[in-house]
């Protein structure tokens, strides 16, 4: 990977030799929240995004003080070097990676290749707990220029002022199916937001899991017109894939304005009266 | 501990195709089921067998896949 930013990611090399370092912890975070008791890194800490990493009363994200209260009883504080990584090639490593950078942590990481990359060259799993030590840990005010609300999104396709990216399947883009196959359907229409480009987020990476290089990522994103010099908004189904493209075009694209809007389809194809553009 | 017998393999339940990942990790086989497109991990059994761990996380895919529906797109 030749990134702009290349300390957004580390290697599976990297956090086998530095996982249990002072100063280090390295966290899993699976769309399939089992995934982690199956076996994870030794050393690694689990975070479940459906309870830990979202306001379970209102639909939004983990709330300031439940967060510092995550990170604390994660033994982290706000010197610790966080290690991301997941199944589904980090999707929702990503996910946390978004949250974590809006509440102001310093130093997140991403492990290329996540989980599947782990897992494919045999390196060691463990199913214990790791010991942890309570730390305390306080989050900066929240930095709402990485996320868009739907206000912002109206406004974008009205003045064409954002290129959208949507960055679910295909299927979902032509509205042929509401949800990625085998999960329930959680919106009433289906199609896209009127003017969104299709870049599947799954574009983004190699078939190891790894991120493609920078020159791919770049003139991938160019041939949809998304070039970093216009604001951008990524969306997908719930805020969660598009966490990840927003992690591609910010951290690896050094694009400068990118949010995610993570309202995404499951907002946005409920409105009522809202424009839907098929295919 | 490390993960014996990893194997993924593409095949196609009730008309969508799934990735199937299945290791072994101590005594118990881990099986789970993805659709390819976008890539999300939706069926997961384990079982004392190979065999087992996939026959029951299939069995579940199917189920989960048949309630995905189709529409047209204009």
């Amino acid at each position: 990977m030749t990134a702009t930013i290349p300390n957004v990611l580390v290697t599976t090399d990297w956090v086998a030799q530095h996982a249990t370092d002072t100063g280090v912890r390295v966290v899993e975070v699976d769309v399939d929240t089992t995934a982690y008791d199956q076996g994870h890194i030794p050393g690694a800490a689990g975070w479940n995004w459906t309870t830990q990493l979202c306001d379970t009363l209102v639909r939004d994200i983990v709330p300031v003080n439940k967060l510092e209260e995550l990170l604390g009883n994660t033994g982290i504080d706000n010197k610790t070097s966080i290690v991301l990584y997941g199944d589904n090639n980090n999707w929702f490593a990503a996910w946390a990676f978004w949250q974590l950078k809006i509440y102001g942590h310093e130093d997140v990481r991403i492990m290329d290749g996540g989980r599947k990359k782990w897992l494919a060259e045999g390196r060691d799993l463990s199913t214990d707990a790791p010991a942890i030590q309570k730390k305390s840990y306080k989050a900066k005010t929240a930095d709402t220029s990485l996320r868009a609300f739907l206000p912002e999104v109206q406004a974008a396709v009205a003045g064409k002022k954002a290129g959208l990216v949507d960055v679910r399947s295909p299927d979902e883009f032509t509205g042929k199916i509401l949800a990625p196959p085998g999960l329930p359907e959680t919106c009433q229409r289906g199609g896209h937001i009127p003017g969104a480009k299709s870049i599947p987020w799954g574009k983004n990476c190699n078939d190891d899991g790894t991120f493609k290089s920078f020159d791919e990522l770049k003139a991938m994103y160019a041939a949809q017109g998304i070039t970093g010099e216009t604001p951008v908004i990524a969306y997908c189904r719930i805020g969660e894939r598009s966490s990840l493209t927003w992690f591609v075009m910010k951290h690896l694209l050094g694009f400068e304005k990118v949010k995610n809007y993570d309202g995404s389809w499951t907002e946005w194809g409920n409105l009522v009266g809202a424009a839907v553009e098929k295919p | 501990m490390k993960p014996e017998e990893h194997s993924r393999k593409q095949i196609e339940l009730a008309g969508w195709q799934v990735t199937v990942e299945t290791y072994k990790l101590g005594d118990v086989y881990h099986c789970t089921v993805a659709n390819v497109d976008p890539g999300a991990r939706f069926a997961r059994a384990d079982g004392a067998t190979k065999e087992e761990a996939e026959s029951r996380a299939i069995e579940k895919a199917t189920k989960y896949l048949a309630q995905t529906r189709r529409f047209p797109t204009v």
